[in-house]
């Protein structure tokens, strides 16, 4: 299991679903020299392997990738760690993660970048950071993409500053087209927002809360997607989306030739805001849950292809930022451990999704939105992350037993189906169930 | 689901009907005149995390006539201002001795955060724009003092609605006991979903059609301040739902006219309104002491 150079693994007997590739069938999986060297259906491979990896009765699919999770640093490492963070990707399936930009300092220069790529920050996933679009995320002078990228950035945004500017964020589309980088936008109207502390709707009315309306999010959406139709190559990615509104535009942008995608949290697909009960800020995040009818068009909009992938918006946060006043409170839950869980559950079972689908939306789509070449995919020759789950593996999440340094979550005790029982990163198991 | 002390008040919504009847019936029985000692030595601890003058005065004074000793401690001035948190303030408190806590905040369900973790009853004195139980309790009590009953009894509530905790205590309070509501406001004061806070809500845009026939009006005060940057101007907004005593006439002859407080002459309503036989208003103030009365022996377990 350690890094040797061309230590191999052999997944035998398990079901391999590789969405790009097309393939739903019982496969073998041999890993070699951190990358997949072969596949071929049961028993056919030959030769030995160095180490074995009986996944009889489980799903191989490509490693899990998380496009949106806040690891908190450099500067917030109370609440989370690369460290720990990454330890919860794994345990979670995800082999791996894009970083959000608004750590302190912000995250808008290729030192940064570097810095938080580097061995010593002890990341047992892969960490692709996503930079910020302008400095100090403060929405008004773009960062040097061109530098960025080449820092090994991913992507550029002001996640939880949208850029609300419009020549801003038109100057941001049209360069990073040049670039082929996405641009990421949290896509809310804030001077539409103040003082909000939940969705707009009858559980705000009757909790004397300030609810945030659909609008503002819809209405940075149709604005961005006017934009991006602007630039030949523009690339629009609309984070953690949640509203039917908002969904619309999206559909429209995917129809004209710009690239627009979006991606949906678990979280959203699974909890409405009226399952805020005695103002338990768990529950409180941004975007807002919402009502059940935008929540509806989420799962239409994840089953129809509409929705390109499953990202957490992982934000741990300390419990003395949590257990105050709801409007108090620090927006954001964790969301590593749960996500298939909750895809499997929610999305498989209750709601008829099929797996495959499922594992597009958390491995070949999120590859797709981000360009990250030879992953995403189980094809010969592709980066040696996988992820092996048990798609009927009963348990129950405990949030206390949680590999992230945060507790906050909405979904402590709850019952899940579905679970990833071990996490290749490289060619190398970095969890595995007990 | 809440694991809040016996005898804390947190709202009226999950408040059952049984509740609110008995402590209306204990408030009679309640007498500021004729103080009885039926928490001497008791500690009652006022929280209050924004300015108040009647609720603030209306819970010492209770508390005092029940032989209660009353502490104040306000957000300025106190380890609150240097950034301290309401739980922490809490533990400190019970940590004094406190035997109760009656919280006025200016976050909806900090009194709930409260009770959650304080283990002594929690009262709430008004919460953001969520509950301001007492205020519904003693507007029902008031009502009672004049109404056989509130079944089927015709209420109006008028102004700004969105903002108010009292609108929604009193909704919840009235619905419970079988009120017929009507909402009036403009849309930015009134939004349409204010209708589903509970069954049979009605809201009318036009002041005529919340008053005729009814037989209480509750007028709720509007701040100027709110008005800024709304279509409707402060002007509009007095044309159109200013209570003036034509428009009061349209009443029942025996309606009664409420205003949580503080009033202001000349906006939400006429001085003359103000001043009039049915106006309640200062009944209100004076009701909220032995309904207070009731509230606290309830929540230290005196209600004798």
């Amino acid at each position: 299991m350690r890094n040797k150079e061309n230590h191999s693994l052999l997944i035998k007997g398990g079901q391999l679903i590789d969405p790009t590739a097309r393939i739903n069938a019982p496969m073998d999986v041999l890993l070699r020299d951190r990358r997949v060297a072969e596949i071929a259906p049961t028993n056919k491979i030959r030769g030995g392997a160095d180490e074995k990896f009986d996944a009889r009765g489980l799903i191989v699919a490509p490693g899990f990738i998380d496009l949106h999770v806040h690891l908190r640093e450099p500067g917030q490492s109370y609440k989370e760690s690369i460290a720990t963070g990454t330890a919860a990707a794994a345990t979670g399936g995800f082999t791996s993660v894009c970083c959000m930009p608004n750590t302190h300092p912000v995250v808008d220069s290729p030192d940064w970048v570097t810095w938080l790529q580097a061995p010593e920050r002890g990341a047992v996933v892969n960490v692709f950071p996503i930079a910020a679009a302008t400095k100090a995320s403060k929405g008004a002078t773009l960062t040097d993409f061109r530098a960025l990228q080449h820092a090994g950035a991913v992507a550029v945004t002001d996640d939880g500053k949208p850029i609300l500017g419009d020549a801003v964020m038109r100057e941001a589309l049209r360069l990073a087209a040049e670039l082929n980088f996405p641009v990421i936008q949290h896509a809310e109207d804030t001077r539409m927002t103040e003082h909000c502390s939940m969705n707009d709707g009858p559980t705000a009315f009757r909790l004397g809360l300030r609810g945030m309306k659909a609008e503002a999010e819809a209405s940075i959406v149709e604005r961005d997607v006017l934009l991006a139709q602007q630039f030949t190559g523009a690339r629009l990615h609309v984070a953690h989306l949640s509203t039917a509104e908002a969904l619309k535009a999206v559909r429209r942008g995917k129809r004209s030739k710009a690239r627009v995608t979006c991606e949906v949290t678990p979280h959203h697909f699974t909890l409405v805001d009226s399952d805020i009960r005695d103002y338990d800020t768990n529950f409180k995040m941004n975007p807002p849950l919402r009502s059940a009818s935008d929540r509806e068009a989420l799962l239409v909009a994840l089953a129809d292809g509409t929705v390109d992938a499953i990202a957490t918006d992982h934000a741990p946060h300390a419990s003395h930022e949590k257990l105050v006043e709801f409007e108090r409170a620090a927006f954001g839950i964790t969301g590593l451990e749960t996500a298939l869980g909750l895809a499997i559950t929610r999305l498989h079972r209750e709601h008829k999704i099929p797996l495959t689908r499922i594992v597009e939306l958390f491995t070949a789509g999120p590859a797709r939105v981000i360009d990250l070449r030879g992953r995403g995919t189980l094809a010969r020759g592709s980066h040696a992350d996988v992820t092996i789950l048990d798609p009927k593996k009963r348990w129950t999440f405990e949030a206390a037993k949680s590999r992230s340094k945060s507790r906050n979550t909405p979904f402590d005790g709850w019952q899940l189906t579905g679970k990833a029982v071990a996490t290749i990163v490289g060619g190398r198991v970095v969890y595995r169930t007990g | 689901m809440i694991n809040a002390a016996r005898g804390s008040l947190l709202g009226i919504e999950h408040l059952g009907a049984e509740a609110i009847l008995g402590m209306l019936k204990l408030a009679r029985r309640m007498n500021p005149q004729k103080p009885r000692p039926l928490l001497r030595g008791k500690k009652v601890l006022l929280l209050f995390y924004e300015p108040s003058t009647r609720t603030r005065s209306s819970f010492e004074i209770a508390a005092k006539s029940l032989g209660a000793i009353t502490t104040l401690v306000q957000s300025s001035g106190s380890s609150i201002e240097k950034g301290e948190s309401l739980l922490d303030t809490g533990y400190t408190l019970r940590a004094l001795g406190a035997d109760v806590i009656v919280i006025r905040h200016p976050n909806a369900g900090a009194p709930l955060l409260m009770a959650q973790h304080v283990d002594i009853p929690i009262i709430n004195a008004g919460d953001g724009m969520h509950e301001h139980p007492s205020q519904a309790l003693l507007d029902a009590y008031t009502i009672l003092r004049h109404k056989k009953t509130l079944k089927g009894l015709h209420v109006a509530i008028i102004g700004d609605i969105y903002h108010s905790r009292v609108a929604r205590s009193a909704i919840h309070l009235l619905s419970k006991f079988g009120a017929k509501i009507t909402l009036c406001g403009p849309p930015e004061l009134l939004p349409e979903v204010a209708a589903t806070l509970t069954p049979g809500l009605h809201i009318t845009r036009t002041i005529e059609d919340a008053i005729r026939g009814v037989d209480v009006l509750m007028l709720l005060r509007v701040q100027r301040e709110r008005l800024v940057g709304m279509k409707i101007s402060l002007q509009d907004y007095i044309r159109r739902y200013q209570v003036t005593m034509p428009r009061l006439k349209l009443a029942k002859k025996d309606a009664l006219l409420m205003h949580p407080g503080p009033i202001i002459r000349g906006l939400e309503l006429t001085a003359v309104v103000a001043d009039c036989p049915q106006s309640a208003i200062v009944d209100e103030v004076r009701n909220g002491v032995p309904v207070r009365m009731a509230i606290l022996a309830r929540a230290l377990g005196r209600a004798r």
